[in-house]
């Protein structure tokens, strides 16, 4: 009984999170798409860390990250150092970079982020933070009025360029305006894919009345299909969810072994109250 | 009463059950604790093997390299002072290796993989200071029997080019011999010594 | 002079024999005796008394957690945040440490809260337990202190603008909140010398006192005794002729050394479960925004504080501005939490526990229940959650009168206690257990 009520509290913490993060679903977007990542799979796990290096590791440095915790992706220390590391530095050392910060700031407005917990700080009501990285990767569009030619639906104005581009090709911004917002949800239901959108007002004949905008992107042609991209992009997030929390497998797998120790140890404490317990009344 | 007798004996096997259950969980959780006072793993980066080129290191050259934070000593001996570690048998505690102060490959006369290049700690074995190196020449300083080696400030201790402690010096073993292994005739990688790759 | 008097431990062997030893020179039996193996209490403790063994059980696990991650951590502002990643990811068996502690915080006052229910629901804080009470209010008002001091520690973005916010409520103070602020910092922004301060009062400061506090809490408990869910005073009850015990009291050992045990597993296994398979707890635990390092040019969009502050920081934001000043807001949220002290002298009712009080009692309890959980649910939100009201109330948030109501609610329930106890339809008190 009284387990009851602890579940029931754990219970009634996990729906206060789920709650809020329907609250946290407001008039704004983006939404985000859930990212197809499975952390056992070890092809894409590895892919992703390659792909990771070698295009975001330029700029991005992951400095909490070591290259020979890349072991656990199923690399040997040698793998490692003869296809992962380009810097000329020891196996055991963090994930820096070669740019100055002081450079990169100067060229991007912002220096390029540590990427080591990315996928851990992206979280939101709007999803985890593999979810945001995967629909910000998919999210590059063509934007002339930006320095860099680059525009992004999930993080607006955002100082990095489309360094994926080759891979992707050039999206281009489709932008659809709304005065009835069923027209509008049924549009951003049947959108497959990141949308963004707002909820505004205008005026007219003055009168105010609703206005919603929905943006969507139409595809680029790039070296890689569509279906072919969004598997890279998946390994990428799928590396990075692993480096945000490199412990992640493990840690479940203790907890099981927790468990069930705490079961076991539960059911004898049990029996033995309740023999004490037997003529106490 | 039988009852409570029954009740009694269930109960001493519930405690002994719970007293190991809970036993095994307390232990188990003081693992993590316990482990997370081992050399971490950046410990363990810099702890890593170090790679030292002796292409430049002439006959009866000394060359210091640090690993693990301690001085490692690689000496390309000479003749001369090869026949010297062979004078000194006599005056060697431990002139055989006995006690294990070396990898197994470096348990021979001149401890060490090839006889002309060694590779020592420079630590001494009495309380951590770090020998000077004495040529065969400072027979001045070390008196007419000295045939070359190291010599520890701190206390005296005296060894040969061997790393092999003189008897009477306070160090009680040889110096240590560390993990290496050769890459190619001029490359060693100390605090390496596995096979292949 | 004792210690001729005192009897050898019954059996042999040589445990025993070091036991009678030690005893002769210390009064260690004595000690063991009197808080908790011979200590007499009653025997229909219900779930709600399990929470004061459980925090002294988390006490401990933060303290042990806390010990083995200042091995690792560094109190230093340009290495704060990679020393806890450090201790994630480079130290072995580091993250389960970590996840304990941050784990921990939250569960510890899990387990307060509901211990400071269970006096509410009771009337634990009444005579002659009125300083117990005031003895645990101190050590909850510590743990807060230990808490934000702790929450600054990880220097990510919250625990930068968690501290930043709260640091500046003190600027608030009429005439010399500015100086206070500054000199509670160390700097003209929370910086490293605030860090490294912080850590001196997390690590030892605050703790040190908590324990003291706890060693008063316990000894004040041990002196007047238990109350129970009937509120009867066991101590004044006719003795059992054959035990020599008040006729409802049990010894704690065994009988709640096993069922407080009982209690331990049972919240072991949930702790296990948030810690090893949801130790974010949904960004409630561990906020997200705390994986980002401090920047302290960029402020992120919406700060909230940790869960367990957040009744008390939607009281403060529930107060308007009084000429420019956020004070008003400021003494509010230190009067909520410090109304709390005056319990014993604001419940006038004639009997203690919510099973013989009235229906006016019974409602009231239930409605600062719900609003301090609503006002706990606010306090993580933006207070614009709800939207706005329309024109004719000045477009007010919703949410910010939601929070005015209830802080309203929240200080009449003590600020009216003494008249709607007093004058509540009580039932009488029985003379035995039930």
């Amino acid at each position: 009984m009284i387990g009851n009520v602890f579940g029931g509290l754990a219970r009634a913490f996990a729906c206060a999170a789920l709650l809020a993060s329907f609250a946290a679903i407001a008039s704004e977007g983006p939404r985000l798409q859930t990212a197809p990542i499975n952390s056992h799979d070890v092809a894409s796990l590895q892919n992703g860390a390659k792909l990771f290096i070698n295009y975001c590791l330029n700029c991005h440095t992951a400095s909490y990250m070591r290259y020979n915790r890349l072991q656990d992706l199923g690399l040997t220390e040698l793998q490692i150092k003869d296809n992962l590391i380009f810097t000329g530095v020891k196996v055991g050392e963090l994930m820096h970079v070669g740019m100055d910060r002081k450079d990169a700031k100067e060229w991007f407005g912002v220096a390029p982020p540590d990427l080591t917990v990315t996928a851990r700080a992206r979280s939101s009501g709007a999803g985890s933070g593999s979810d945001w990285i995967y629909s910000y990767l998919r999210s590059f569009y063509r934007d002339p009025s930006r320095a860099t030619g680059w525009n992004n639906l999930v993080f607006p104005n955002v100082g990095m360029p489309h360094v994926l581009w080759q891979l992707s090709g050039q999206a281009q911004l489709h932008e659809e305006v709304f005065s009835s917002e069923h027209a509008f949800k049924a549009a951003l239901i049947a959108t497959k894919g990141v949308a963004q959108f707002e909820e505004g007002h205008e005026i007219k004949d003055g009168k105010t009345v609703k206005r919603y905008v929905l943006k969507t992107l139409t595809a680029g042609n790039g070296s890689l299909s569509q279906v072919e991209y969004d598997k890279s992009v998946t390994d990428i997030v799928n590396f990075m969810t692993y480096m945000a929390e490199p412990a992640r497998l493990e840690r479940r797998r203790i907890g099981f072994y927790v468990l069930m120790v705490l079961g076991l140890l539960l059911l004898l404490v049990f029996v033995l109250k309740k023999s004490y317990w037997k003529n106490i009344h | 009463m039988s009852d409570q007798q029954v009740d009694k004996g269930k109960r001493g096997f519930l405690l002994a059950a719970t007293g190991v259950v809970g036993g095994v969980a307390v232990a188990a959780t003081a693992v993590p604790f316990a482990g997370s006072m081992l050399p971490s793993e950046r410990a363990k980066a810099a702890g890593a093997p170090v790679e030292a080129d002796i292409s430049k290191l002439a006959p009866g050259e000394m060359q210091i390299v640090e690993w693990r934070g301690k001085p490692v000593w690689i000496v390309n001996r000479t003749k001369e002072m090869l026949e010297g570690i062979k004078k000194s048998d006599a005056q060697a505690s431990d002139p055989n290796s006995d006690v294990p102060q070396q990898p197994e490959y470096a348990k021979n006369e001149y401890r060490s993989i090839k006889p002309d290049i060694v590779v020592l700690e420079g630590v001494c074995t009495h309380l951590g200071c770090s020998p000077q190196y004495k040529s065969v020449e400072a027979k001045g300083d070390m008196g007419q029997d000295w045939n070359g080696g190291f010599f520890c400030p701190c206390h005296g201790s005296k060894f040969d080019f061997a790393g092999r402690v003189f008897q009477g010096s306070p160090a009680p073993t040889n110096l240590r011999v560390p993990p290496y292994k050769f890459v190619g005739d001029t490359k060693i990688i100390i605090g390496d010594d596995t096979k292949g790759a | 002079m004792a210690a001729v008097d005192k009897q050898p431990v019954t059996g042999a062997g040589p445990l025993n024999g070091m036991l009678t030893w030690v005893d002769a020179r210390f009064p260690l039996i004595k000690m063991w005796e009197e808080q908790w193996g011979k200590y007499v209490a009653p025997k229909n403790f219900t779930f709600w008394y399990y929470f004061g063994s459980l925090s002294a059980f988390v006490l401990v696990l933060q303290i042990l957690t806390g010990i083995f991650l200042t091995m690792n951590y560094k109190p230093d502002a340009a290495q704060a945040f990679a020393s806890v990643e450090y201790i994630m990811r480079d130290v072995w068996g580091g993250w389960i440490i970590r996840y304990m502690h941050s784990t921990g915080a939250s569960a510890f006052f899990i387990c307060i809260y509901l211990h400071m229910f269970r006096a509410l629901l009771y009337g634990s804080y009444r005579k002659p337990r009125e300083l117990l009470w005031i003895f645990g209010m101190l050590i909850y008002l510590c743990l807060m202190a230990e808490a934000f001091f702790g929450y600054l520690l990880p220097w990510g973005q919250m625990s930068y603008w968690g501290a930043q916010v709260i640091v500046n409520l003190f600027a608030a103070v009429p005439f010399i909140g500015e100086d206070l602020s500054i000199w509670i910092r160390g700097d003209y922004v929370v910086s490293d010398a605030t860090l490294n301060r912080f850590f001196a009062f997390h690590v030892i400061a605050i703790p040190l006192v908590l324990l003291g506090l706890v060693a008063a809490h316990l000894t004040a408990l041990h002196e007047v005794g238990s109350n129970n869910p009937d509120g009867v005073e066991i101590k004044n009850q006719p003795k059992d002729p054959r035990t020599g015990l008040p006729l409802d009291g049990i010894y704690s050992h065994p009988y709640y050394t096993i069922k407080d045990a009982f209690g331990v597993v049972v919240f072991l296994i949930v702790f296990s479960v948030i810690m090893f398979f949801l130790p974010e707890m949904g960004g409630y635990f561990l906020e997200y925004n705390n994986f980002v390092p401090a920047d302290p040019l960029n402020t992120p969009q919406h700060i909230a504080p940790v869960w367990y502050f957040t009744p008390f920081y939607s009281i403060l934001r529930a107060i308007p501005p009084l000429l420019n000043s956020q004070f008003p807001g400021v003494l509010a949220m230190g009067a909520s939490t410090t109304i709390l002290f005056l319990l014993p002298w604001l419940d006038r009712s004639p009997v203690k526990s919510v099973r013989y009080k009235g229906p006016v009692f019974k409602a009231a309890l239930a409605l600062f229940v719900i609003v301090f959980l609503v006002l706990g649910y606010l306090g993580t939100e933006p207070t614009n959650v709800w939207g706005q009201f329309g024109a004719w109330l000045g477009n007010a948030d919703r949410a910010t009168v939601a929070a005015r109501i209830c802080t309203a609610i929240y200080f009449l329930f003590f600020i009216l206690m003494p008249w709607y106890s007093r004058l509540d339809r009580c039932k009488p008190e029985p003379a035995r257990l039930t």
